[in-house]
């Protein structure tokens, strides 16, 4: 069987979907109120793009990830190498770092906006959390599995702790350590846009909602689709960067 | 007691300390930090209440239903991408490249489409189990050992024998860590689609006390939704280590049952 046949043949289907759609919309089938005609979404999100500030809504949200990303890193990378560094911290907290990564964080949302108020820091804070697990799991991962030989030749060639860290062990965990960011990169983004969705306010996930809430169907597909593409092109970035990443450590 | 141990009971009754000095010292405004003391009678006040259970039910019903039609749905296709080597390759980067992507976001056209009742919050949780299911499905098809496919093979046995006697009880394992994450995800998709827009469920008590101010109330209602969470994913995950257990005694190699890089990342809102 030829490779390309089934990528061709996933796409021809996904086009055939759509020219069903539109068929089926121009009919009557379907009612315009509840899946409009492909046709119609392109031409929303043509004028969307034209009148609603789509650049702005993108940086706001990229600017809320980005903010939040840092903090996982700076948070999590260190503390990630504190469980490694002193075992008890690691044995102690493993679990419970683990527990947290499969726990409904985003729900405590409503807290947070007690606290913080409605507004980018309860998001970013959401953000945070979400992401620092990831980096401080993938953090502890990765320095427990450096292979004891390369630690022995440094420790042979009487390197300080220091330069144990700079030379040896981080050069070795920064494939797995990358991996943690990546996930978290993909967590923050879904927290981020999924709360801007919740609270109506932000960026790229509050653009769906505002759609929604004017009942501008058409245009709301159209966010819709803009969001995920985004998405899927900025985990896509991610994922060539990691891999670009573990060839070169 | 061993020293980690010590330093989590410690680390415990010094988050302890902590909230409470901060909702006794006046710093900050003590409806935002009741003391714990409050949050665990409105924990018990609301065990206690009648209408709290109405709610809990109809979040179960959402749950229920959603997790069922996505682990149904995504068993399936998990399935036939895995089976049929064309229809993998031509459905697989779909799912790859979705299956990371918020699913929240599709609560207003799942709205439109299903309604503003029970049907978009059932919607909801469907997608969202859906997605880990189908990828844990697809890679648990993949790792059956090729051993097992030639011993069927030898005995004569038809396609649909293979998949029932052979695929199913080996990918077995798989697709319960696939439902393990699933549920936790439909969990999330399910309550915050209650907190957006609903009458009733658990995820619309916490935002009615959120809308109230009636902070200790929010604080409950949190726990609580915790707690049945965890229970949740640990009824489920024994249920997982069971299957593995077996399937290591009986089967010829075991498939790895934890592959959190693979699947993890397909959990999401």
């Amino acid at each position: 069987m030829r490779y390309w046949l089934a990528p061709a043949a996933g796409f021809s289907a996904v086009v055939l979907a759509l020219a069903a759609l539109e068929w089926a919309a121009g009919a009557g089938w379907v009612s315009p109120f509840v899946m409009p005609p492909p046709s119609a979404i392109a031409v929303s999100g043509w004028q969307m793009a034209a009148e609603e500030p789509l650049a702005s809504a993108f940086f706001s949200t990229l600017g809320v990830v980005l903010a939040a990303m840092v903090a996982a890193a700076v948070a999590g990378i260190p503390a990630g190498w504190a469980m490694y560094r002193f075992p008890t911290l690691g044995k102690a907290y493993e679990n419970w770092v683990a527990a947290l990564f499969s726990a409904p964080l985003i729900l405590l949302y409503p807290l947070f906006l007690v606290v913080f108020g409605r507004g980018p820091l309860t998001i970013a804070m959401i953000g945070f959390l979400s992401g620092v697990i990831p980096v401080v799991l993938k953090t502890y991962e990765g320095f427990s599995a450096v292979r004891m030989v390369l630690v022995n030749v440094g420790l042979s060639f009487n390197l300080s702790e220091r330069e144990l860290l700079a030379k040896v062990l981080l050069p070795a965990a920064i494939p797995t350590v990358f991996t943690g960011l990546r996930l978290a990169f993909i967590y923050i983004t879904i927290n981020v846009v999924g709360l801007e969705y919740m609270v109506n306010f932000g960026g790229l996930g509050n653009l769906v909602g505002r759609m929604y809430d004017r009942y501008d169907i058409p245009a709301m597909y159209a966010a819709v689709a803009f969001v995920l593409l985004i998405s899927v092109l900025g985990f896509w970035a991610a994922e060539r960067l990691e891999r670009r990443v573990g060839r070169g450590a | 007691m061993s020293r980690a141990t010590r330093l989590r009971v410690a680390t415990l009754l010094l988050a302890w300390a902590v909230w409470e000095a901060l909702a006794r010292s006046g710093l900050v405004f003590q409806g935002v930090v009741p003391s714990s003391l409050t949050v665990l009678a409105s924990v018990v006040s609301q065990l206690e209440s009648v209408g709290f259970y109405a709610h809990l039910w109809r979040t179960a019903e959402e749950i229920g239903f959603g997790f069922t039609i996505g682990t149904a749905a995504g068993v399936s296709l998990g399935t036939i991408m895995g089976l049929s080597v064309f229809f993998g390759r031509l459905a697989h980067p779909y799912i790859h490249i979705l299956a990371p992507t918020p699913k929240i976001i599709f609560l207003p056209v799942l709205m439109i489409l299903f309604g503003v009742d029970i049907g978009s919050k059932i919607a909801m949780g469907a997608i969202s189990a859906f997605f880990p299911v189908v990828v844990a499905t697809y890679d648990g098809v993949r790792q059956v050992p090729p051993v097992l496919l030639r011993v069927a093979r030898s005995f004569g046995a038809s396609r649909w024998q293979t998949v029932v006697k052979v695929y199913f009880p080996a990918m077995l394992p798989s697709i319960v860590t696939g439902m393990r994450l699933g549920l936790g995800v439909a969990i999330i998709g399910t309550l915050l689609a209650e907190i957006k827009l609903s009458n009733r469920g658990l995820g619309f008590l916490a935002i009615q006390q959120y809308e109230g101010f009636h902070i200790p109330d929010l604080y409950a209602v949190l726990l609580i939704i915790f707690a049945l969470a965890v229970a949740a994913n640990v009824a489920i995950g024994r249920v997982a280590a069971r299957l593995q257990r077996r399937h290591v005694m009986n089967g010829p190699r075991a498939v790895p049952l934890n592959r959190p890089e693979s699947v993890s990342r397909e959990v999401s809102t």
